[in-house]
């Protein structure tokens, strides 16, 4: 069995985004990146598959700029065997890279596809659905548990209400929750490997896919700041004031 | 043309956010449509016709509906979509999964989480956890829009007499079973549209500790909320979490207990009205967004607190 791992380069989950002064997007220049937090828990979930002896090929996709290079290697450190970069400049819409995907899944003849759930920079939370319905697959959204059985695959996925469980049949598309797994850490050596590790390079040109944005995006804007609160000294004091100031309790 | 709205039900009832998505839609363009899919969902039919803003209703009935697979519901969508210039449903888990399944099939490029209308192609959504706001158009014939529920108010849910049509079902998808649903049941309002959230996160230190949370919810009448490291620890299950990837809650009043304020965590309570803040950490972030913040430790100030609310009980009694 082989699995596609679908993984993006987005601003660290720890860095306070900031919005550019002309409005146009937010600051990326000299900003820490790193790999999209559930894309680390679809590559893990995938290099446990084929720890157990499930899967016998993880390859890693990621599409974007030559500097989303850095993510496929850091897929290939934790335990990808080899990796795909799509090279594509400027806003990429979830539809442009599912489109793109696609063409990989019909090069590479995976039996599942893996990606995180929603990507942070975005939240827009489509690819793995969009190429599902591309692909005519069936699809596991939000998934916090896989378990193989033999051509079909049960997982576990996290619904507002709680949690759902559904049967489905490979092909499949997972896109994966935080608490799907706990991402390791790459180790020196896995690093060092990794740099050994193929990566092809494709222009998103050359597959043939339309990926202009769809979505004009007229400005961004910082959102309304909350006026600054108060700190309370006792218990008493703030009961008082969520009864008579606020007025809430 | 007009907005095709898609309703989400346990077949005999709407769900609330369904009629938070209705005057969502019905911002886009008022000759507004609801589409009903399910199995014996006659009963949730005829709420979704009593909507005043709801001018027709579509019901699809058949036995591969009961449990709303994506991969079922997509294709009578994308079919129906023919006549609507919209396609729009709430942006909670039931929308999420299905909405970019219908939106690849129209080859549109889908709006997510949308919290404001500007006007029927332009939208405001919040991007990096709320951090920042995009003000965008949508430039494809058809649109496909996901709305945030709490920031529409929810619509009318009476007085109106839509007709409802049937639909043709689609064939079933036969490579996606549904196998079982743990719903976790609970005599509380619901957390998305509770009037006061207590929330509890790491600072709890256990599950069992979030007792305290849940006595502070029972003098309150509130739901219970958590930060993702609560959950991710199994002090408290997933259906709870309040943030980025979690449920987004607009209360009138927040409090949050042994919560650092994660960015993530903020994404997903930060529009509430007033926010209370509970922490021994005077650095914690999550004060740069509190009304009223005391630093102390909860273990001490939480039973103090419930006390405070006793003594108001009695002086209201």
């Amino acid at each position: 069995m082989k699995i596609l791992v679908a993984v993006k380069r987005v601003i660290d989950y720890n860095v306070q985004v900031r919005v550019k002064e002309d409005n146009t997007g937010v600051v990326t220049e000299n900003v820490k990146m790193s790999t999209n937090p559930p894309d680390d828990n679809a590559i893990e979930e995938a290099v446990k598959i084929k720890e157990s002896g499930k899967a016998t090929e993880v390859v890693a996709v990621s599409v974007g700029e030559e500097k989303a290079q850095e993510t496929v290697r850091k897929a290939l450190a934790v335990g990808a065997d080899r990796g795909i970069l799509i090279k594509a400049d400027g806003i990429l819409e979830p539809l442009a890279v599912s489109k793109l995907l696609q063409k990989i899944v019909e090069k590479e003849k995976p039996d599942l596809v893996f990606m995180g759930k929603q990507a942070i920079d975005d939240d827009c939370n489509q690819t793995g659905q969009m190429l599902s319905a591309l692909l005519n697959w069936p699809q596991a959204t939000f998934a916090s548990k896989i378990e193989i059985k033999d051509k079909k695959l049960e997982v576990t996925r996290e619904i507002d209400e709680g949690l759902e469980t559904i049967e489905i049949n490979i092909p499949a598309i997972v896109t994966c929750d935080l608490r799907l797994n706990e991402p390791r850490y790459a180790s020196l050596p896995n690093i060092m490997k990794a740099k050994k590790k193929p990566i092809e390079q494709i222009n998103a040109s050359d597959l043939g896919v339309d990926t202009s944005p769809r979505i004009e995006q007229i400005k961004v804007e910082e959102p309304p700041k909350r006026k600054a609160g108060i700190k309370v000294k006792s218990v008493a004091e703030l009961v008082q004031k969520l009864k008579n100031e606020a007025k809430v309790i | 043309m007009s907005v095709l709205l898609v309703a989400e039900h346990n077949n005999k009832e709407l769900k609330p956010f369904t009629l938070n998505a209705v005057t969502a839609a019905s911002q886009m363009d008022t000759d507004l449509h609801a589409v009903i899919i399910g199995s014996n969902c006659g009963d949730a039919a005829k709420k979704l016709s009593e909507l005043p803003l709801v001018k027709k209703v579509i019901q699809v009935e058949a036995a591969h509906y009961e449990n709303f697979v994506a991969e079922n519901f997509a294709p009578v969508i994308v079919k129906l979509a023919e006549n609507y210039s919209h396609v729009v449903c709430s942006a909670n888990t039931f929308g999420k999964n299905l909405m970019p399944r219908i939106a690849a099939s129209l080859d549109t490029s889908q709006v997510s989480d949308i919290i404001k209308v500007i006007s029927a192609d332009t939208f405001l959504r919040p991007i990096y956890a709320g951090n920042a706001f995009a003000t965008v158009k949508s430039k494809d014939p058809k649109k496909c829009i996901t709305i945030r529920p709490t920031s529409f108010d929810p619509c009318e849910s009476s007085g109106g007499s839509a007709p409802i049509e049937k639909a043709e079902p689609s064939e079933e998808f036969n490579n996606t079973k549904f196998v079982k649903r743990e719903e976790i049941k609970s005599d509380r309002p619901e957390l998305g549209t509770a009037r006061v959230v207590v929330s509890g996160g790491r600072g709890m230190q256990s599950g069992d500790n979030f007792k305290l949370i849940t006595s502070v919810a029972d003098k309150l009448n509130a739901a219970i909320g958590a930060s993702r490291a609560a959950v991710d620890a199994g002090y408290i299950s997933n259906d709870h979490q309040v943030g980025q990837t979690g449920k987004v809650v607009v209360p009138d009043l927040y409090i949050a207990i042994g919560i650092s304020g994660a960015i993530q965590h903020l994404a997903g309570m930060k529009e509430s009205k007033v926010i209370v803040a509970i922490n021994k950490d005077g650095e914690a972030p999550i004060f740069s967004v509190a009304d009223y913040g005391l630093e102390a430790d909860l273990f001490e100030a939480v039973p103090q607190f419930i006390e405070e609310l006793n003594k108001l009980n009695t002086i209201q009694k």
